[in-house]
């Protein structure tokens, strides 16, 4: 205390007297100095010992014997207490607020201050707002145990709660529910039901914080407070929405059927909960999903077959291989496709921001709830967010390390043995470097990091991983030594190719100076050569020999056990590695003296001529050996073994008993069975059920009735069937209902509001297979909630800044749900419309009302900036291919987190895929074997020069194709092709897609190669039309300007054309440019001006596309490139696409 | 949720319990100086050690254990990410937080510990807020408070948390209105011995110091936005604006916060601005070893390296070393055996070396690992990813505000295995 070092020597006396006494408390440091408890109090103290009607009382408590009251001895000490008590009972607060001070400063320290409670109790009125906060903190650390006395506090928060100002409601509503007197129940009960309908939201999340507190005083009372959760669940402030779920996750997480009306309303609040809350909603909601709806994996081999699987599959998916689709073609009369319900994707569009958030807690509860929830596909985007977690405090990274290896070794049991599937466990794969081991380290992270390591090696990756273990072999933490060499031998086991490898090295440990190394290696070894004993006699001699050495009795049992069990393979060796180990029997340790025992049977019953009398020696020694297991053991052995007359029934089979062949021991990571614990939760981590832990429920077989969610529409609106949608407005005016909502209360609701309005729509669409009468009903009511819609929209009008913000991602969203839903082009007038109610307010109402409801003419309306929500409409032109979905919708989903080129993640800008399935080979030509291919538009993993394409082939013959690869390629100078890996064979009826990369270094030239079969070959070419040549790229509108102003002259090539009258909307020319070109669309102030970027992909220049569009339908294309001939053929292709 | 908390100091001290439900005994750490006891280092006790009936959760800071009591299923992170926003909290109070700074303020501290949490439950974990419910010691207050005996609990109540920016205080005045951002960069990697790199990668914060009057909004945005890979935000920050224009947009928080922070893609390779060239050797059946290290600068876009220090924990071996630095000083401690050399600026005419010999135990066997070297640095007016701020606007309010923008590059876990 600064003050306190002020002061001049003398005065600090006191204190060192202080000192003195406190030594005698066990808590406090021994070592001299006086402890700074005192030395916060003393320049108070001082003050009054200057102030002469103070004087007394301070200087007995300093003359006070030793403080430390102990339980029940409080009463031995009166008079340090008199001089607090004196100064409670005075007038002046300061006196009043030191004593208070100085109680807490006691409490704090763990000492006993119950026998103040009178004197503190009293001044629970007091004026002076820290003496009150102090008398709070002592009443609530002991109510409990005073609970007479603790009553006479009550009338004051009573009083309280009718309080005006609703902080001050609150602070006594808090401070009531805490104090723990099973009398005043009631009172709670009573303060609780009236706060819960408090009309400010900071009251109401009292009573939220309340409710599990008078739960566990009173669990009588559950019902009246399911009731209050039930009422507060209803409420729509971000402020309640978190402490009233851990209140219902506290008090009756088995009422999971509170949620159904709520689930929308959280999922849509979730982004603005504050950081605690959204964990335990998150949480919750997980639980909540996985009772609701259908698992997204079950069907997942159907989805690869059908085109359903566009949705949620990927082309790693696709790439499969035959296996699964064998399964999917006789699954797939039986089964129908598998939709998933628009709750569910609301669920996980929801929260993937979140993955961004600063709070661990938070990333880990996306994480959780992603592997827990999501299609396979999607899984991947946790992965980023957890390896950024690494960076964080040591403690966060052995959480996060824990989750991590369950969540590798999950990725890897899931996909079985089908060696095709590694793309599945590849979530981590990308980062395995980040899971590299540094010296600094603490110990348990480097065997959590070494565990993650092991999980995510593989065929390709092995050399690498290795190359590591090799370093950390080295290490001077023997522990992570020793981890290190389980790691090798599970490498080794794992992965068939390097198992000599390993085994080489590890034998070279053997020679390791440090025992400990070359007990542990001994020990992996014998579990390696397990697997394969009959080629490494000369490893087992070499261990032999090393019996003379190495004490660590793991070791010795391991080599014993070793010799006894390959006893055949070093015939010579074994009785003389017992002879040795005969004469150092008594010596040994007893799991080695086990394992004498056994050897010593094993070769009694293989080479009984050479170890008879050893053997009965060592039985011998056994039989009065200290420990019982081992009498017994060698009792039991003696009898199977050695014939008599009366054990002869048993002893012929000794041989069966004891050289039976034993299976190889699985070498597998310790967490391989924790993922039946809900992953990030405090039992997964403990490996052991926790107290007051929530099971996570298996996958329904059949969903529930998803109606249950559907909230009662507002009496406002007229529209009475399509709840789904309407409902979702409701969360859109909850924050400005608050008490004090002022300007940002608007900003992000409104945005999930839209989003997920356009999203249930268009989903629903879908989950109604889309016929075509429904279709009628939907534009229907589509209608009537694009009314209700522009009613809301005079209501937001004067929020129009806030809202301009959120134009471009609901345009996304949108787009993306378009693509979900068959159903497309109606959702997508559908998040137009919104977007422009905030666009022009100006316009009345109803305008929009007029508008025809058909799905051809909403897109009419003028819409300027929606980034991209053309690119996600399924190009109308052109069928649409699974395929493509696929890329889409993953695409849109993935794009929030990421903005890198990285395989997992489909470039974020160019979610569309280009031209539709193109042939390759035909049916006929191809003897029954069919190609296509397609332009997939996202950056081929291995070189992001190159196109890639996604090659599918069927085979529509009655004989399996087998050995499908590329022949020798006839290229062109400068164009390169990475070839797809062999599809090994191609059974009859099915069909499979392969990627490859084509680097057609900027020209239009054709690719041509061979497709062999083991039979056949089949001369086939790709040609790229122009815009496949490109990837978009991001610009803003003044780099485009800047860059558009060096791209002049010769590489600007201009035409002018009319659009015809089919293709003035912005969505149909936006959707006609970008299916035609591989291009990023610009931000473009000016409303009838479209501006599209990409770059070449081998030379990366830029490719810039203007088109100025005029009301009349007359308009200029510009292109800006430095390559020309690009340049001219895609305005050819553009102007083309455009009049057509 | 949490049930209590105990302070605990190195030497296994409680020197602060605070109990948000019904009182825990403290014998419950007991079961903490177990593990603490088996651990050995302090580092290596398990953050989660389950007693029969609580669970304990610490976190280890500046050198105290923050020991969370649980009783029920609770994800483990939510504790810990709480514990460390307490010891933030702590920090941001009374500047740093150590053992004599607690007990010197445990009052606040209690008041502190009493608004974060209800029930066990976070209520206000925002600094802001709290710093309004109970303000801060200063040298200033704590003498007007002597003389007119108000007091450190703010006697308005704050309207922070109920407002729908509850990061920031409301009605917040300066006479200089400024708002400065630093733009910290550190690199890990790891060297191998031959000094080609196995992994690097860049971590990257902007922490900012905000001192604007009023509720300003401000938009942020960068030359080259495609560079951050993976990026995390403070609450404040518009997520949907980031999404589709690659802008930072936010009204920001009173004082200093930490805006973002990200991660620079594996993918672009990173520049590693110096190399250690090393000669580190035992010998066999001697009882001398070489130890020779020359740092030198590399990739450092003309810019000058400070700062270095070079650490190193040599094999328990070494009984001891002469050393001669070129510039700079060194110590090596016997007997944690680790050599610390604070180099300073790394002049490229003449590099700075550390040469000698090690003393090694006499008869014992030469260690099998050489040392890794682990390398600090600093440079100045550099983000080695090449990040570059484009401007900074404000919205909202009418004056004309001082903004700054400072880079730095550092090393985070850089090491160069030997």
């Amino acid at each position: 205390m600064q003050r306190f070092l002020q002061l001049p020597g003398a005065a600090v006396r006191p204190g060192g007297r202080e000192a003195d006494q406190e030594a005698a408390s066990p808590v406090l440091a021994p070592e001299g100095g006086a402890p700074p408890w005192y030395q916060a109090l003393q320049p108070e103290e001082l003050r009054w010992l200057q102030a002469p009607e103070e004087d007394t009382t301070p200087e007995e408590s300093l003359e006070g014997p030793c403080p430390e009251p102990g339980q029940g001895q409080s009463q031995s000490q009166p008079l340090r207490h008199d001089d607090l008590k004196a100064m409670l009972d005075t007038n002046k607060d300061s006196l009043k607020l030191e004593a208070m001070k100085r109680i807490v400063a006691m409490i704090a320290r763990g000492k006993n201050a119950s026998d103040l409670f009178p004197a503190v109790v009293k001044n629970v009125a007091c004026k002076n707002i820290e003496v009150k906060k102090l008398v709070y903190v002592y009443l609530v650390r002991y109510a409990e145990e005073q609970q007479d006395l603790a009553l006479l506090s009550i009338s004051t928060f009573q009083r309280g709660l009718k309080d005006p100002n609703q902080l001050i409601r609150a602070s006594a509503l808090r401070v009531l529910s805490s104090i723990r007197v099973p009398i005043i129940v009631p009172i709670m009960m009573l303060a609780i039901k009236e706060a819960a309908s408090d009309m400010s939201p900071y009251v109401r999340k009292t009573a939220a914080h309340a409710i599990p507190k008078l739960y566990s005083l009173d669990s009588d009372q559950k019902d009246q407070l399911i009731e209050v959760i039930e009422k507060l669940l209803a409420d729509k402030t971000t402020l309640v929405a978190g402490s009233v779920v851990m209140a219902f996750e506290e008090v009756c997480p088995e009422r999971i059927d509170l949620i159904h009306k709520n689930y929308r309303k959280l999922c849509n609040l979730l982004i603005d909960v504050e950081e605690w809350g959204q964990v335990v909603i998150i949480s919750m909601l997980t639980r909540y999903a996985r009772t609701q709806f259908l698992s997204p994996t079950q069907n997942e081999s159907l989805l690869e077959e059908n085109s359903e699987k566009a949705f949620y599959g990927s082309e790693e998916d696709e790439a499969k291989g035959p296996g699964s689709e064998e399964a999917a073609s006789t699954a797939l009369p039986t089964r129908k496709p598998y939709v998933m319900d628009p709750d569910h994707r609301l669920l996980l569009r929801n929260t993937k921001p979140l993955l961004q958030s600063r709070s661990a807690a938070v990333v880990m509860a996306v994480a959780q709830l992603y592997f827990h929830l999501a299609p396979k596909a999607e899984v991947g985007v946790i992965a980023k967010a957890l390896v950024r977690l690494l960076r964080s405090h040591s403690e966060v990274q052995y959480v996060v390390l824990q989750n991590v290896a369950t969540m590798s070794i999950k990725r890897r049991v899931s996909t079985g043995p089908r060696p095709a599937l590694v793309v599945q466990q590849g979530m981590f794969e990308p980062y395995l470097k980040s899971f590299y081991i540094r010296s600094t380290d603490p110990t348990q992270i480097k065997i959590l990091k070494l565990e993650v390591l092991t999980n995510l090696a593989n065929e390709t990756n092995i050399p690498t991983v290795l190359r590591e273990f090799q370093t950390y072999i080295r290490s001077m933490d023997k522990d992570f030594v020793a981890a290190t060499i389980q790691a090798i031998g599970r490498c080794a086991t794992n992965i068939g190719r390097v198992r000599d490898t390993c085994l080489n090295g590890l034998v070279q440990l053997l020679s390791n100076r440090d025992e400990l190394v070359v007990a542990e290696s001994v020990v992996v070894i014998k579990k390696l050569l397990q697997m394969q004993p009959a080629q490494h006699g000369e490893i087992i001699k070499h261990l032999a020999k090393l019996t003379d050495n190495i004490q660590v009795p793991m070791a010795r049992a391991s080599i014993l056990w070793l010799i006894g069990e390959y006893c055949e393979h070093v015939p010579r060796i074994a009785p003389d590695v017992l002879r040795k180990m005969a004469k150092s029997f008594t010596a040994e340790e007893d799991i080695v003296k086990l394992q004498v025992i056994n050897l010593a049977a094993k070769l009694y019953l293989t080479n009984s001529k050479q170890t008879k009398l050893l053997t009965q020696y060592v039985l011998s020694l056994a039989k009065y050996d200290q420990n019982y297991d081992i009498r017994d053991r060698a009792r039991f052995t003696r009898q199977l073994i050695v014939p008599s007359e009366q054990g002869g029934a048993l002893s012929r089979h000794a041989k069966k008993l004891f050289l039976a062949p034993k299976p190889a021991p699985v070498l597998e990571s310790s967490f391989k069975d924790r993922d039946h614990f809900q992953l990030g939760s405090l039992s997964h981590l403990l490996n052991a059920k926790a107290t007051g832990y929530q099971e996570l429920p298996d996958w329904p077989e059949e969903a529930p009735d998803p109606s249950v969610r559907n909230v009662e529409v507002p009496e406002w609106t007229k529209c009475s069937n399509r709840e789904k949608r309407k409902e979702k407005e409701k969360p859109f005016y909850s924050d400005s209902e608050g008490e004090s909502g002022p300007t940002e209360s608007a900003d992000s609701d409104p945005e999930s509001e839209s989003e997920s309005e356009s999203k249930s729509s268009s989903e629903s669409g879908s989950g109604e297979s889309s016929s075509e009468s429904d279709n009628e009903d939907q534009e229907e009511d589509e209608e009537k909630g694009r009314s209700s819609e522009s009613e809301q929209s005079e209501e937001e009008g004067k929020k129009k800044k806030m809202k301009k913000r959120k134009k471009v991602p609901e345009g996304q969203e949108g787009g993306s749900s378009s693509d979900e839903g068959s159903d497309s082009s109606s959702s997508s007038s559908e998040s137009e419309m919104t977007s422009e109610t905030e666009e022009e307010q100006v316009e009345p109402a109803s305008w929009r009302k007029k508008t025809p409801p058909s799905s051809k003419s909403a897109p009419a309306a003028k819409e300027v900036s929606l980034l991209d929500l053309e690119d996600f409409t399924p190009p109308s032109v052109q069928p649409v291919s699974p395929p493509t979905v696929v890329s889409t919708s993953l695409a849109a989903d993935l794009e929030g987190l990421t903005l890198t080129d990285s395989p997992l993640v489909p470039s974020l800008l160019s979610p569309v895929s280009g031209a539709g399935r193109q042939e390759l080979l035909h049916r006929v030509a191809g003897e029954g074997l069919a190609v296509d291919y397609t332009f997939s538009r996202q950056p081929f993993s291995g070189d992001p020069h190159m196109v890639s394409v996604h090659i599918h082939f069927s085979n529509s013959s009655d004989t399996p194709i087998k050995g499908l690869h590329v022949g020798t390629p006839k290229l062109p100078p400068g164009i390169s092709i990475q070839e797809f890996p062999e599809i090994e064979s191609l059974a009859p009826g099915e069909s499979t897609t392969v990627v490859m990369g084509i680097n057609f270094c900027d020209s239009t030239q054709a690719a041509n190669f061979q497709l062999c079969t083991q039979t056949r070959q089949f001369y086939v070419s790709i040609q790229p039309p122009v815009g496949e040549l490109m990837a978009p790229v991001f610009l803003s509108e003044n780099e485009f300007k800047k860059e558009q102003a060096k791209l002049t002259g010769m590489n600007e090539i201009t035409e002018k054309l009319t659009l015809p009258d089919t293709c003035r909307s912005d969505h149909i020319v936006v959707q006609k440019v970008t299916a035609t070109a591989n291009l990023g669309r610009v931000p473009c102030g000016t409303s009838d001006e479209y501006r599209f970027a990409g770059r070449t992909l081998t030379s990366g220049s830029l490719v810039l596309l203007t088109l100025d569009a005029r009301p009349t339908g007359a308009a200029q294309l510009t292109v800006n490139s430095e390559k020309m001939v690009i340049g001219t053929m895609l305005v050819k292709d553009v102007v083309q696409a455009l009049t057509q | 949720m949490i049930h209590s908390l105990f302070l605990i100091n190195s030497s296994g001290d409680i020197f602060l319990e605070k109990h948000w439900k019904s009182v825990v005994s403290r014998s419950v750490c007991d079961y903490f100086f177990e593990a603490q006891e088996r651990a050995t280092e302090a580092e290596n006790v398990p953050p989660v050690i389950p007693t029969p009936h609580h669970y304990l959760l610490s976190v280890y800071r500046h050198k105290i254990f923050f020991v969370a009591v649980i009783q029920t299923e609770v994800p483990p992170l939510f504790v810990i990410e709480f514990l460390h926003r307490v010891v933030d909290t702590f920090q941001d109070y009374f500047g740093v937080c150590s053992e004599p700074v607690i007990k010197d303020n445990v009052v606040v501290v209690y008041e502190v510990l009493e608004e974060m949490l209800d029930n066990g439950f976070p209520l206000a974990t925002e600094s802001n807020i709290l710093k309004e419910l109970i303000k801060p010691p200063t040298i200033l207050r704590t003498v007007v408070n002597t003389i007119t005996g108000s007091t450190n609990v703010g006697d308005q109540l704050p309207t922070g948390q109920l407002s729908v920016v509850p990061w920031r205080r409301t009605g917040v005045k300066y006479t200089n209105n400024e708002a400065y951002f630093d733009v910290i960069e550190e690199i890990d990697a790891i060297i191998d011995k031959s000094g080609s790199t196995i992994t690097a990668e860049i971590q990257g914060v902007i922490d900012a110091c905000v001192k604007l009057t009023g509720m300003p909004d401000l938009t942020l945005s960068f030359m080259n936005p495609r560079l951050l890979d993976d990026v995390s935000f403070h609450p404040c920050v518009r997520f949907k604006r980031w999404e589709s224009e690659r802008i930072l947009s936010f009204i920001p928080p009173d004082g200093n916060f930490r805006l973002l922070s990200y991660h620079v893609s594996a993918q672009n390779l990173v520049a590693i601005p110096v190399y250690v060239k090393h000669n580190i050797s035992f010998r066999d059946s001697s009882s001398l070893g070489r130890f020779e290290i020359t740092v030198g600068p590399k990739q450092t876009m003309g810019k000058t390296i400070e700062g270095v220090t070079v650490t190193s924990q040599l094999p328990r071996g070494v009984l001891n070393m002469s050393l001669v630095p070129s510039q700079g000083a060194h110590t090596f401690d016997p007997v944690t055996k680790m050599l610390s050399w604070d180099v300073g600026k790394i002049n490229p005419q003449k590099l700075p070396s550390l040469k000698g010999t090690m003393s090694l135990q006499a008869g014992a066997s030469k260690p099998d690992e050489n040392p890794t070297i682990n390398l600090q640095f600093k440079i100045q007016q550099l983000a080695i990813s090449g990040l570059k701020v484009n401007r900074l606007d404000m919205y909202g309010e009418k004056y004309k505000p001082f903004k700054g923008i400072k880079y730095m590059t550092k090393a985070g876990k850089f090491q160069v295995r030997t």
